[in-house]
């Protein structure tokens, strides 16, 4: 019997463009902060990537300024087409500094060079060119003519998709005439900066977009807590999100927030059932699991379980577990050692609980943060492992037998996020669409993104709507 | 993997609900999978041994109306030497001619490992008496072929006449056996160009299985569209699904538009991963191809050598 040993197809490192040292971005210009030099590290072999000179509280009240100043002075008075023309061209620009941000984006978080080649990379800037259209067409947008912006936006982002969230936040802000200060995570700054070298060479006026790398628990703190911010906009975790829901508490700040999830795969006996072990994968084992919107608990139905779970098994051992930089390279590395304990601790507590741990025969590097993609089987709803998020690459299998049951699963979690639905039948899908409490609910396919689809949460997975005509009400005053 | 077991009944009600219980095929995901394997990127030994193994199974075919003898003995040198200046080139599985040309590839390929494919039952369209059919399967056994690419009666299974596919893929089978040597291969060409959806490509896939094909095979070359990876896809998961239901291992052949080198590596990715790597063997899994072959010397070379070839440094045919 023969073997097909793929040889290793790394992408060089050097696209990437790695600088020895990154400032934060302030007033159009890159300056170092006054909080710590911080080393970011590759997860993947813990190796220093960059040293980072972060921000301080100082440098927030700078920030905020030069945001006020550029909002009342240039940005709010131009009109939407100018707008819009800077928008097309930070989008131009990530597409021709694309492979150089995919690199970055693979060697800071650890993601497979495939995913941000093919998925964060080009829909960053695909939210830039979206959004850019929007710019001069709010009139139409069905809130009245000229819709006012709302003025100084602090943005608040995670380290799981550092690129593609910082779009998310910046491109609708920025159409709808905000500025913004945008606060990358600590363990991620280093395409934010990028992008901020892009916005730099966009010529927007000083002040449009600030780019603050630091700690949450001061830069993050100072951005919810200054008086002259207008808006929040946080993606997070739900922990997280609450503490600033209560500092925004009883201030004029606006608020939306997109927070952690636990979604429900169901999937009925009559799904297209290749494409169902397709979706289910890319639910939970994309980007190693550590996606707000995961599909972490696959909801069978009884008739078809061992039937789907030796296919998903089979599957699953051909997953290429490894180096983020090899082009086939399917699942990466996990992005610290903090999420790589908390991965670790809530897996070993599905065990213990009594549920089947299964993961694929695979080597995994010795040194980095690596969890082998894992599924459970016999998972009781009442398990931890079926309630909390796990942020990484761990599905928890639960069966169903009438639709009643999937939907009183599916929604018995204080989260709301999204959902998925596998059934050919589509007066099915209908119903259970109505029925299930999340956000994004995707029919026969799971973890499609697009600019112009809305995505945001229900219950405690939070509130307002980024993407589409939607996510312009969350940076106008209307 | 169905759970479905497979019917003992054999009529058209009890076919038509074994078929149409069968999962499902999403078009859309199945499109996104095959996309998604056709970004693995394959290299440097990898590359070199995706290339030969592709050598070895490539049918090397020639179905024109103006074929000579004098054409098929020069494919038949070609295919037990690919590559008359590096003996290390394995020989093709196969030759495919017409039946009438399978004495002259008996003759031409006779002390080599290199097979005898005819196509027959009315090639390309299957549009005769069965009974001419039967002949022509006849004619090609006799004269050494030692497999038979047939064509399923596209217009059947379109309407519905399960059974009558059935019994004539049956009947081409039995008509394989009737010759004196080693048992004929039989290999199914379902069309799938005309066949129009994937879900008719998988029942058309597991009908042939049913009925007993050696392999199944996407289409003539004659129809556009011929071999497209979703449907490549389809017709390795069926194999993949038999095999669990059935423990019987079945052959896949993709054929017609495959030119480049590179579409064929993606093909034996498709194969790796998708019915896995019982597979990789041309006992299992073949390239039904003219043109491809020259491609596939020419990258092998670019390999050795690290300067690509002019097109004239391979043979025409």
């Amino acid at each position: 019997m023969a073997t097909f040993d793929y040889a290793p197809a790394p992408e060089s490192r050097e696209i990437a463009r790695l600088k020895p040292s990154y400032q934060i971005f302030v007033n159009g210009e890159f300056r170092d902060g006054t909080g710590d030099a911080v080393k970011t590290i590759n997860p993947a072999d813990e190796e220093p990537l960059a040293e980072i000179a972060e921000a301080g509280i100082c440098d927030v009240e700078d920030a905020v300024r030069a945001a006020r100043r550029a909002f009342e002075t240039s940005w709010s008075q131009i009109s939407g087409a100018e707008r819009g023309k800077y928008l097309f061209r930070i989008a131009r620009g990530i597409q021709e500094r694309s492979r150089e941000l995919a690199v970055l984006e693979s060697l800071d978080n650890g993601k497979p060079i495939k995913e941000s080649r093919d998925v964060d990379v080009p829909l960053a800037a695909a939210h830039f060119f979206y959004y850019a259209g929007w710019a001069d067409k709010l009139d139409y947008a069905g809130f009245g003519p000229n819709p006012p912006a709302l003025g100084v936006a602090g943005q608040i982002i995670p380290w799981n998709f550092p690129l593609l969230m910082a779009a998310w936040k910046i491109a609708p802000a920025l159409a709808c005439g905000n500025t913004v200060v945008l606060k990358p995570a600590e363990s991620t700054p280093l395409s934010a900066l990028v992008l901020a070298e892009i916005v730099a060479e966009a010529d927007l006026p000083p002040g449009v977009v600030n780019v603050l790398p630091g700690p949450g628990s001061a830069i993050g703190q100072a951005l919810v807590d200054h008086p002259d911010v207008d808006k929040i906009a946080f993606t997070g975790s739900t922990e997280i999100g609450k503490l600033i829901q209560r500092a925004a508490a009883g201030t004029r700040k606006r608020l939306t927030l997109e927070l952690g999830g636990k979604a429900a795969n169901i999937v009925f006996e009559d799904a297209p059932l290749d494409q169902a072990v397709e979706g289910i994968v890319n639910g939970i084992y994309f980007n190693q699991g550590q996606v707000c919107c995961a599909g972490s608990r696959l909801l069978v139905q009884e008739s078809i379980e061992d039937e789907l779970i030796s296919s998903l098994k089979r599957r699953l051992a051909t997953l290429r577990v490894g180096h983020p930089l090899d082009k086939n390279t399917d699942v990466g590395a996990i992005n610290s050692a903090a999420q790589l304990a908390k991965i670790r601790e809530l897996s070993d507590a599905g065990e213990a609980e009594g549920a089947d741990r299964w993961s694929p025969p695979c080597e995994l590097p010795e040194r980095g943060f690596w969890f082998v993609p894992t599924l459970f089987t016999g998972v009781s709803q009442a398990s931890r492992i079926a309630q909390e998020e796990i942020f990484g690459p761990v599905l928890s299998v639960l069966t169903f037998r009438t639709p009643d049951e999937a939907i009183a699963k599916a929604n018995n979690t204080p989260y709301g996020l999204s959902a998925g639905v596998w059934t050919e039948k589509g007066s099915r899908i209908l119903s259970m669409v109505n029925r299930l409490r999340a956000g994004v609910i995707w029919a026969n396919t799971f973890n499609r993104f697009d600019p112009t689809a809305p995505f945001g949460g229900y219950k405690e997975s939070g509130f307002g709507r980024e993407g589409g005509r939607h996510g312009l009400a969350a940076y106008l005053d209307v | 993997m169905t759970t479905l077991s497979v019917p003992d009944v054999r009529d058209d009600a009890a076919l038509r609900r074994f078929l149409h219980g069968l999962p499902g095929v999403d078009q859309v995901g199945a499109e996104a999978r095959a996309a998604g394997l056709a970004t693995r990127s394959i290299k440097t030994t990898a590359k070199a041994w995706a290339i030969d193994t592709a050598i070895s199974m490539v049918d090397l075919t020639t179905l024109e109306g103006a074929d000579t003898p004098g054409k098929v003995r020069s494919l038949c040198a070609k295919a037990i030497r690919p590559d008359p200046s590096d003996p290390s080139a394995p020989p093709v599985a196969a030759v495919c001619v017409y039946p009438d040309l399978v004495e002259t590839a008996v003759e031409a390929l006779r002390g080599s490992s290199v097979q005898i494919a005819s196509v027959a039952t009315a090639f390309p369209s299957g549009r005769a008496a069965l009974s001419t059919k039967l002949q022509d399967v006849r004619d090609a056994v006799a004269a050494g072929a030692t497999e038979i690419d047939m064509v399923i009666d596209r217009g059947a299974f379109l309407a519905g006449r399960y059974l009558e596919v059935y019994e004539e893929i049956v009947a081409v089978k039995e008509a394989c056996e009737c010759g004196t040597g080693s048992p004929v291969h039989l290999k199914v060409i379902l069309e799938t160009g005309e066949l129009a959806t994937l879900d008719n490509a998988r029942r058309a896939s597991w009908l042939a299985l049913l009925a007993g094909g050696d392999f199944i095979k996407t289409s003539t070359g004659k129809v556009t569209p011929a071999a497209t990876p979703p449907v490549a896809l389809i017709m390795l998961e069926a194999v993949r699904d038999f095999h669990d239901q059935t423990g019987e291992l079945r052959g896949v052949k993709l054929a017609g538009g495959i030119r480049a080198s590179k579409e064929a590596i993606r093909y034996l990715v498709m194969v790796n991963e998708v019915a896995g790597d019982d597979w990789l063997t041309p006992a299992l899994f073949r390239l039904g191809a003219s043109s491809l072959l020259n491609d596939l010397l020419l990258q092998r070379h670019k390999l050795a050598t690290g300067a690509y070839d002019g097109p004239d440094y391979v043979t025409v045919d």
